[in-house]
């Protein structure tokens, strides 16, 4: 079968949730090879990978591949598209990832589609445009596929793969060296999953009112286990960290349920979760355009409707 | 120092933007254009470099002739000058096509810093500054929300999915800026007036060393296979908050086994 590549995303050595997405998509299409870049390996990791179809890991764990950013993931991956000859390559659809495609794609020639919620037979992605309001299929037509696939777009699957190890060391070039990563401060998140991966994300707008009113939004998502969002009304206002603005010029989210409180769901936040496979949203205002897109929506004061809603699954749990 | 920001003109998000039916490129007439929102912080961003070191802030676009009306706000802003390639022969380039394009442009007009927004709102592909670094074969410094230049040497904060990276590199390079990096400023009246007036160099593909067979839509790499309008999401359950809103909510989760 066709042998596929899969850039792992790992974050200190935990290989993080996406990766086994991506193994179950490229074992749908072929054989998957994970591609370990960086240093962090483990029997654990190679467990993981192994038991989610992986039949071949490719480990380069070299701590130089860490202190650059992105060239020499772009190099390794080049290198073993020339030894390996792929049918394609996949990475995440993460900001990191996609700049990994893109550096790819011009050192190999080939073609690059991002965000893809979907892969199918001639890899063939499909995706979905300005804002939810196109689908679109798209194709790669000269050199090797490169496809980077959004966070939740398949289910990891616990399928065993053969797990062949291969050591690969990779000869930088000074070009991959040029930007040196000399510190990273990581911050403190909790135990609350990645915005980015997580299937449950609960956001709060403009209704949510201040910063401290957050805590209903944190407690909400908290009892589902999901990750905080937050619409750019919030983000702006000052009241959630920037970084957490879910929307088109912040991020995209995907997940198995959205719930939008206090948001009243203009086409920017759209564009930043409409691909959601069910959405619920609370809101007073009737009219909001959020409830167009609502699998389930509560006209009502979500300082009333969110508290309930948390103590109710609590007491479910 | 030399800054280029790189702008692109965009359709309003909050028109409706479409597809053409015949090539299957976007319709850059269905939609009034825009300049990329994100865009805008990469303006201002060369705008705070110059204040601080000096120099010359060039805007460089890539588009169709109405994009003039895109190079002339970031004119307005404060840049000084602008270079616009614009040639039939570029229109259905892709992600690598365009990076090819502005590469060659930007060796033929020269460059110590080359800065972007991270993204366009309309193909949010995020691909341009990456491919530009590795085509130049300078140090890419992307997703900053922090510049700092000294001499040659320039350092970012590059935001993560963890936290953030400090990076440090020599110049030249190519920068891209994530939205809140700074706030954009307003053109001013005498900006706008003074944008009339600034120069605007207009550059085929032939005068920016660009080979006709690696662009357009026959150069790309990839291709749109079809497309259609998403079909509208069933309607959903909307209730009216009775003092059971968040119980009936629960349900719902309960019935979709969320909980």
């Amino acid at each position: 079968m066709a042998e596929i590549l899969v850039l792992v995303e790992q974050l200190d050595g935990d290989v993080k949730k996406v990766t086994l997405e991506l193994l179950a998509l490229a074992r749908s299409l072929g054989s998957p090879s994970a591609v370990w870049a960086g240093p962090g390996y483990s029997a654990e990791a190679k467990a993981k990978l192994a038991g989610h179809g992986a039949d071949k890991i490719y480990v380069a764990d070299a701590a130089e591949i860490a202190d650059h950013v992105v060239a020499p993931k772009a190099e390794l991956l080049a290198q073993l598209v020339a030894s390996a000859a792929p049918a394609a390559v996949l990475v995440a659809a993460t900001a990191e990832g996609k700049e990994v495609a893109g550096r790819l794609a011009v050192k190999t020639g080939s073609g690059v589609i991002t965000d893809a919620v979907g892969l199918g037979e001639g890899f063939v992605a499909d995706q979905s445009i300005f804002g939810g309001g196109v689908n679109v299929h798209s194709r790669v037509t000269k050199g090797t596929p490169i496809v980077a696939v959004r966070p939740n777009s398949t289910a990891p699957v616990a399928e065993a793969g053969a797990g062949a190890e291969e050591q690969v060391s990779v000869a930088l070039s000074d070009a991959a060296r040029a930007a040196r990563i000399v510190e990273r401060v990581k911050q403190d998140k909790g135990a609350r999953p990645e915005l980015a991966e997580a299937a449950v994300v609960v956001s709060g707008g403009r209704g949510v009112g201040s910063a401290e009113n957050f805590a209903l939004i944190e407690r909400l998502a908290d009892s589902l286990g999901g990750a905080v969002g937050a619409s750019r009304a919030a983000t702006d206002a000052g009241w959630y960290p920037h970084q957490f603005q879910v929307g088109q010029t912040g991020k995209t989210v995907s997940p198995q349920l959205y719930i939008a409180a206090g948001i009243s769901g203009a086409i920017q936040h759209r564009a930043g979760m409409q691909t959601a496979k069910t959405i619920v949203a609370i809101n007073k205002d009737p009219e909001a355009p959020i409830f167009e897109l609502a699998d389930y929506g509560v006209v009502g004061d979500l300082f009333k409707v969110v508290p309930q809603l948390t103590d109710e699954i609590e007491k479910r749990k | 120092m030399n800054i280029v920001v790189c702008v692109k003109q965009v359709p309003d998000t909050a028109t409706e933007r479409k597809l053409r039916s015949d090539d299957k490129t976007l319709d850059r007439d269905a939609a009034d254009g825009v300049i990329n929102e994100l865009c805008e912080y990469a303006v201002e961003e060369a705008l705070l470099l110059k204040e601080a070191h000096g120099g010359e802030v060039t805007v460089l676009t890539m588009g169709p002739s109405k994009a003039t009306d895109t190079i002339r706000k970031a004119l307005a802003m404060g840049a000084d000058k602008a270079v616009h390639l614009v040639d039939d022969a570029l229109h259905g380039s892709d992600a690598l096509s365009t990076s090819y394009a502005m590469a060659q442009t930007l060796k033929t007009i020269g460059f110590d810093v080359v800065i972007l927004g991270s993204e366009s709102t309309d193909a949010r592909t995020g691909l341009l500054a990456a491919m530009l670094a590795e085509r130049l074969g300078v140090p890419q410094l992307t997703q900053a929300n922090k510049v700092d230049i000294d001499g040659t040497a320039i350092a970012i904060q590059r935001l993560t999915d963890y936290g953030h990276d400090k990076v440090e590199a020599s110049l030249p390079a190519v920068v891209s800026v994530v939205e809140k990096i700074n706030e954009p400023r307003y053109p001013s009246f005498k900006g706008i007036m003074a944008a009339k007036k600034k120069p605007v160099q207009t550059l085929g593909i032939a005068e920016a060393g660009i080979d006709a067979s690696q662009v357009g839509l026959a150069g790309a790499w990839s291709e749109v296979v079809d497309f259609a309008a998403a079909p509208p999401r069933a309607a959903g359950t909307i209730v009216t908050d009775q003092g059971d809103g968040g119980t009936g909510a629960a349900e719902f989760l309960a019935s979709k086994k969320f909980i």
